[in-house]
């Protein structure tokens, strides 16, 4: 299968490329950070270490997977590699979601190694949450990488505005709420500048509802919520697949 | 392997340069006066939004690293009505965390100046309401306080019938829902603290190592300072 092959190269890539060991030495940072933070509290010393590991590692993972994928793409661009897979008797979707497929696969191994190191301070059934949950928000980074790539060529571009749209969806939420504040002052302009946040929140993913620390911490979601949280970013990444799809086969090389 | 010329190759300047850049850094660094703990004025808080957005959504460790940060304030020229809005806000940050009324209660509240000890027990007892089941242990302690370090036996009578009137769950112990007959026992200061570390460690409400390490601290402290005065 061709898409496979594809696939399978964009893994080979991330591999010799290094990003084992750069989620080793994450690993490790986070551990350290942790360990530190915890030495300082004078309770909740525990849950401290947790939320620390939980926020580093999520925050790296999607960092991480964000400039593989940037770097690769254009990397594949710049040196014409890409013009000559494209002279391949291939449909331009199998060049497209095969290379998102590989890059999924990413996300999915480093969601996989950092679950597993939270396995020492909160439950199997969380962790195990936690991790898909990961998984889908780093594959959603990773067609957010990919689409912003393809589109804007250009690597320094690429990587800001998917750390944008990441950025903005999670904190798309809090944003809201200082909007729609009893402080808030009802003039129109207020009136204006809620409904523009409001709009913007259509066209973003709601990254605040997944991956949560509380999960670890305290409860597990309902599976109605949690199944809504990851539908939801299923949506998105579909969005995002059908977006790049479209942008790749309107273009010429 | 990355494919590399001999060191020999390097310009001496450049050598130079590194080196000298190098000890000019070390030594600009070496003379820096180290990180002056948090000055005294501790700045307005935060809404519990702001907060939340400035940590993109990580709710939890914001709230826990917001107590790192008020730890690191000398805590006689702290402004007490300042702190309460600052752990105001990292209790809406995260109701679940018991760090902002552990600090209120065995920190903020122990200390001399008896205004500040009461401003930081009635944020305790404000708090209590929003989760009695949960938050009881905090307002056990402020009634001691208050019995105990500010005199004040009506005070503490208060905070006790709050915990009998309002708690619910199973899980809060019998001593517990009878405060107000403990605080009117004629019993010392350690006594009591005792009586109430000890049942909260049965119980295994107490699993956190450093909370647990504060704690026989705090008692050994008390058990020093009531040892002087006889």
């Amino acid at each position: 299968m061709p898409g496979a092959i594809l696939a399978r190269l964009c893994l080979v890539e991330a591999r010799r490329g290094g990003l084992p060991w750069l989620a080793a030495a994450s690993l490790l940072a986070a551990l350290s950070l942790a360990a530190f933070l915890s030495e300082v509290a004078i309770t909740e010393s525990r849950s401290l270490q947790l939320a620390v590991l939980a926020a580093v590692l999520r925050a790296s993972a999607v960092f991480f997977i964000a400039a593989q994928v940037a770097a690769s793409t254009l990397r594949e661009l710049n040196d014409k590699g890409l013009e000559l897979m494209l002279s391949l008797p291939l449909a331009r979707s199998t060049h497209y979601l095969g290379r998102l497929a590989g890059f999924v696969a990413c996300a999915v191994a480093l969601a996989a190694l950092f679950s597993l190191a939270l396995l020492p301070w909160a439950p199997p059934g969380a962790v195990a949450l936690w991790g898909v949950s990961l998984a889908c928000e780093a594959a959603l980074v990773a067609a957010a990488a990919l689409f912003f790539a393809m589109t804007l060529a250009q690597l320094v571009p690429a990587i800001a505005a998917t750390a944008g749209l990441y950025l903005l969806a999670r904190s798309i939420g809090a944003i809201q709420a200082i909007a729609a504040g009893p402080l808030a002052e009802a003039s129109a302009l207020n009136r204006l500048a809620g409904l523009a946040v409001d709009g913007v929140a259509l066209l973003l993913p709601r990254l605040d509802a997944v991956t949560r620390t509380e999960w670890l911490l305290y409860e597990l979601p309902s599976a109605g919520a949690y199944a809504l949280a990851l539908g939801s970013l299923a949506l998105y990444g579909l969005l995002l697949a059908a977006a790049g799809l479209f942008d790749f086969h309107r273009r010429n090389f | 392997m990355r494919d590399e010329r001999r060191l020999s190759e390097v310009p001496r300047w450049v050598w130079a340069l590194l080196a000298a850049a190098a000890a000019a850094q070390i030594a600009w660094q070496g003379a820096r006066q180290p990180g002056q703990p948090a000055a005294a004025e501790l700045p307005g808080a935060p809404s519990a939004a702001a907060l939340e957005l400035a940590a993109f959504g990580e709710r939890p460790l914001a709230a826990r690293l917001v107590m790192l940060y008020l730890q690191a304030f000398d805590l006689s020229g702290l402004d007490y009505p300042r702190l309460m809005d600052w752990l105001g806000a990292t209790l809406e940050l995260d109701p679940r965390s018991e760090y902002p009324l552990f600090a209120a209660a065995r920190v903020y509240a122990e200390v001399p100046d008896a205004a500040r000890s009461r401003i930081a027990l009635e944020f305790v007892y404000e708090r209590f309401f929003a989760d009695p089941d949960r938050r009881w242990p905090w307002l056990a302690h402020a009634a001691l306080i208050a019995k105990h370090r500010l005199g004040d036996l009506p005070l503490a009578r208060r905070y006790a019938q709050a915990i009998d009137r309002h708690t619910r769950s199973r899980d809060v112990p019998l001593w517990a829902r009878q405060m107000e007959i403990f605080i009117l026992e004629d019993m010392d200061e350690l006594e009591a603290a005792k009586i109430m570390l000890g049942g909260l460690l049965e119980r295994g409400e107490i699993d956190d190592p450093a909370e647990a390490r504060f704690l026989q601290q705090r008692l050994q402290a008390l058990e020093e300072r009531l040892q002087e005065k006889r």
